[in-house]
């Protein structure tokens, strides 16, 4: 449990340092920077194309997203020599989101002389970032040629390379590390960053995930058929959560960032504040009852969602809006169910809520921190994006929230207190509750 | 192949590999490729594939682990491409 427990008089959770967002970062496929993202999301713009590439290879699903990143935009952050045989998606979406979190934070880095930053850290998650690196790879050493796999393959295919090239380029010196935990790699990297600054162990955290694309990491996802092959032909209206004829999700790729800040040192620097992060929890379903590899156990997720509310001291009535997980599949009226069950509200009551794979499907361990960082914007400026594909809802959600609470339009809106969740693969679950006033 | 020509063919190789803060200039024939040149130990096997591909030979191990400075370079590609 991650949680502040403001309103606690146990001394020991007292102690624990606020935190802050000060920085955002995106690459998404409906718009590369934040700027440009948080004009995509209040228009509803679709990032979901039809790949030739696909349909050639005989995926069911032709259809997916990908960030359209420029050759300019990709060198203001790699240099020509970083970028000789580069070839890992991942770790570019990767590096340009959590470098325009560190510069939207005003931060600065460590010059190449300088002792390194000992106080920020950086935990950067991922699924995979570099299969087309790896791919290259495996062909090199089947034909006898591995001395061509030259001296970056194994960075750019490693893990933790996302986290490893970020912390070069800052020059971070607390835990720089990786996470992956499925389509809960996001926001469960929020709550462990979190987690460190809280118990005072470092000051800046810089958090996020992201993923690449292409048929090798979206194959997989093909053959088990969850994804949607009814829409090749009109890919903005392939990604349907939470409506009555979603047939699958559609997937995507690119990457989100977030810098965390004790609200000490934010205060002390006169940073930008977007949202205070008040608490949450990471739990798993076991894979028991209803919980399976690929499907979630209901009580695992309730539990994780009170307990992220537990934790951050706030009761489930004031969740003014969610940012739901929702990708578009069968589950979706399940995890409305869950949410319903959690806060305590249906109908009028319930919370404003959508889903951001309607504009740019699902970006698997990037989801979570581009729902985060959408979540956030909307937080701030106080809106709510429209819901795309959703005029038909799904009537076992209808049963439950009342329909103008998931709007198909912009709504203006102030927001206080919000919620996101993540769930994925594995059964794990990941919440967390953020306020804009409390600051 | 004179040395010369092979020098003249092998800066714009170490160039590509230089730090953002030494200039190509500094590639003397006498410079040290990590030492001086300040290229990261790790990119001296990617030279050599880019150095393979230019001159169209194949270097060994053994040629890496004698490959020091600009001169080194130039003396095993004027051997290989000799034989």
């Amino acid at each position: 449990m991650y949680g502040n427990h403001q309103r606690d008089v146990n001394t020991e959770e007292i102690m624990k340092n606020r935190v802050v967002i000060t920085g955002l970062g995106i690459v998404s496929p409906n718009g590369v920077g934040v700027k440009a993202f948080h004009s995509a999301i209040r228009s509803g713009k679709s990032g979901i194309r039809h790949f030739p590439e696909l349909e050639e290879l005989n995926f069911s699903c032709q259809i997916a997203a990908k960030p359209e990143v420029s050759e300019e935009q990709k060198r203001k952050y790699f240099t020509d020599l970083q970028l000789r045989n580069f070839n890992s998606s991942g770790i570019l979406y990767g590096v340009m989101a959590g470098m325009e979190a560190q510069e939207d934070a005003g931060i600065e880095t460590a010059g190449k002389n300088d002792e390194p930053l000992w106080d920020l850290g950086i935990i950067f998650g991922t699924g995979t970032s570099g299969t087309a690196k790896f791919r290259e790879a495996i062909y090199l050493l089947d034909s006898g040629k591995v001395k061509r796999l030259g001296s970056t393959t194994v960075a750019q295919t490693m893990a933790s390379g996302i986290s490893a090239y970020l912390g070069g380029m800052i020059g971070a010196g607390n835990q720089v590390t990786t996470n992956s935990s499925a389509c809960a790699t996001g926001t469960e990297a929020i709550l462990m960053g979190y987690d460190l600054i809280a118990s005072g162990k470092a000051r800046q955290m810089l958090c996020g995930s992201c993923s690449d694309d292409g048929p090798v990491v979206w194959g997989g996802f093909d053959a088990m058929k969850v994804l949607t092959w009814k829409h090749n032909q009109d890919p903005e209206h392939g990604s349907r959560p939470m409506s009555a004829t979603a047939s699958g999700f559609v997937p995507g790729s690119g990457a989100g960032a977030l810098m965390l800040e004790s609200l000490t040192s934010a205060q002390g620097r006169g940073a930008k504040i977007y949202a205070e992060v008040l608490g949450g929890h990471v739990n798993n379903g076991g894979q028991r009852q209803q919980g399976s590899m690929t499907a979630p156990n209901s009580s695992a997720v309730q539990r994780c969602i009170k307990t992220a509310l537990e934790a951050s001291g706030v009761d489930g009535y004031e969740i003014d809006y969610i940012n739901g997980h929702l990708t578009a599949t069968v589950k979706d009226p399940t995890e409305i169910r869950n949410w319903s069950d959690a806060l305590g509200t249906k109908g009028v009551d319930f919370p404003y809520i959508n889903s951001l794979k309607g504009m740019i499907g699902h970006g698997l361990a990037a989801s979570g921190s581009m729902e985060l960082v959408a979540a956030v914007l909307q937080l701030h400026h106080g809106f709510i994006f429209p819901n795309s594909n959703c005029e038909d809802l799904h009537p076992e959600i209808s049963a439950i929230v009342d329909r103008n609470r998931i709007p198909i339009q912009t709504v203006s809106r102030p927001l206080n207190t919000i919620a996101k969740a993540s769930f994925g693969f594995g059964d794990v679950n990941a919440c967390v509750i953020f306020r804009q006033n409390s600051i | 192949m004179t040395s010369e020509e092979i020098y003249t063919k092998l800066q714009p190789i170490i160039a590509a590999y230089l730090p953002e803060d030494v200039s190509a200039e500094n590639i003397k024939k006498d410079a040290d490729l990590t030492q001086e040149l300040n290229i990261n130990s790790a990119h001296l096997v990617d030279v050599v594939l880019d150095v393979e591909d230019a001159f169209d030979i194949e270097l060994s191990n053994n040629d890496l682990e004698s490959l020091r400075t600009v001169n080194d370079a130039i003396a095993i590609i004027a051997n290989k491409v000799e034989n």
